[in-house]
């Protein structure tokens, strides 16, 4: 005969166990994603890499240039505007160009930068490295003795620890150039002024900071997004063309939500 | 047209990135690459409140230079303030330091008024004429409570 206590009890045993499995889960997944991440970075230094190198930098980096610039354009655009109608309730316009440059530099090109390069090359990743799981050529690639890890994961890691900063660069400055036209010539900021206050407000550490947050979130969007696409094969909740999938959704949406908690972890340690 | 090679797109990807790279480093975060082309001359302050390391330097309104490194002058118990000066400017001994305020909130910044009677100032040298900063707080506490004759400093907080 079973007591209500006995159902009361195990009910309450068995919320632990549901959460510890989850915890147990997420710790196994974190734990494997690191080795990965190892294993992938240690092959980097392998002779025969730079030529793979430097087709990934022309995928992640190059390509992304337009879209980095057209949306630094008018991120800093918009800065400019907004700003201006909000300093002018304090009579200090004048400040516009130091607060454009500073947000952009610290927060808006690295994060900005990073979520952009997670949509437009993050996702191609993840889904071409899972199509090739799928359809078995990473088996072909151990078969003929090829490490998939070093042919495949560490020239996309290492293009992105490249790419990233560069292209937080272009952000940033296109973004200074799009506070500029809004700022100077659409509403009359004295041009003196706005490049006056950059150049005395920005100083070192917010550049440093910016570009250690770049480099963090190239390790975290690539490491996420190869082993989503390398793993597809162990989900438990699909198979086959539909992996692939939801191994690319996941991909860009947890590299986003990794990138906003990064940042804040980053800049709470940086300031 | 001449189709650009993939080498070739990469090349000029990181060429003009590591371009706003430096640009952004050595002109907006103000690395001096080609060494120290700075002197130091010291002065003491009865007070330096609000001045920062890095703070700027003008000689009649130009910036001259920044603030090196502020400590406790252990013997006469004041604030000494290390300023860095660009080389080629010239302070004469008889200078005045003053601590002024950019605008009625702004930053502290360090104004110094060359003189011109004496000799110059040599590395290392110190200011000795120095007036310190205009504490608006303790004005408008003065000014308030009404005890501008008694002229001397009360702790208000």
């Amino acid at each position: 005969m079973i007591m209500a206590s006995d159902i009361k009890e195990s009910f309450f045993w068995s919320l632990f166990h549901s959460l510890g499995k989850k915890t147990m889960r997420v710790i196994n997944d974190l734990g494997a994603a690191v080795i990965f991440f190892a294993l992938a970075f240690l092959r980097i230094f392998r002779p025969k890499q730079f030529r793979e190198i430097v087709q990934q930098v022309f995928y992640i980096g190059a390509k992304s240039s337009n879209i980095v610039m057209l949306i630094g354009l008018f991120t800093g655009m918009v800065l400019g505007l907004q700003l201006y109608y909000t300093l002018r309730k304090f009579g200090s316009e004048g400040f516009l160009g130091s607060v454009v440059a500073l947000s952009l530099i610290r927060e808006l090109g690295p994060v900005l930068t990073a979520i952009m390069i997670t949509a437009r090359a993050g996702s191609a990743m993840t889904a071409e490295i899972g199509i090739l799981r799928i359809s078995e050529q990473i088996d072909a690639l151990y078969a003929m003795r090829i490490d998939p890890i070093r042919y495949l994961i560490s020239p996309r890691i290492a293009a992105s620890v490249i790419s990233f900063p560069l292209l937080t660069a272009f952000f940033d400055l296109i973004g200074i150039i799009g506070g500029y036209l809004t700022g100077v010539v659409l509403l009359g900021v004295n041009k003196g002024a706005y490049f006056y206050r950059i150049d005395a407000y920005v100083d070192l550490t917010d550049i440093r900071g910016g570009f250690i947050k770049s480099l963090v979130f190239a390790v975290l969007v690539s490491t996420i997004c190869c082993y989503q696409g390398y793993f597809t094969h162990l989900r438990t909740d699909s198979y086959g063309s539909k992996s692939v999938s939801l191994s690319t959704t996941s991909a860009v949406v947890l590299s986003c939500i990794m990138i906003l908690i990064s940042d804040y972890v980053i800049t709470s340690f940086l300031m | 047209m001449k189709k650009y090679s993939m080498e070739s797109v990469v090349g000029i990807f990181v060429v003009i990135g590591l371009l706003c790279v430096g640009y952004m480093t050595v002109k907006l975060g103000k690395v001096s690459l080609f060494g120290d082309d700075y002197y130091s001359l010291y002065a003491r302050f009865s007070s330096v409140s609000g001045l920062r390391v890095d703070s700027p330097i003008e000689i009649n309104g130009i910036e001259a230079g920044r603030v090196a490194q502020l400590s406790i002058d252990p013997e006469k118990q004041v604030a000494l303030v290390e300023l860095k000066i660009k080389k080629g400017i010239e302070v004469y001994d008889d200078a005045i330091a003053s601590i002024k305020t950019s605008g009625l909130i702004g930053d502290k910044f360090v104004k110094i008024d060359p003189g011109g009677g004496g000799d110059i100032l040599k590395p290392g040298g110190t200011i000795t004429e120095t007036t310190s900063p205009l504490d608006i707080e303790d004005l408008i506490s003065k000014y308030v409570f009404g005890d501008i004759t008694k002229g001397d400093k009360k702790d208000t907080k």
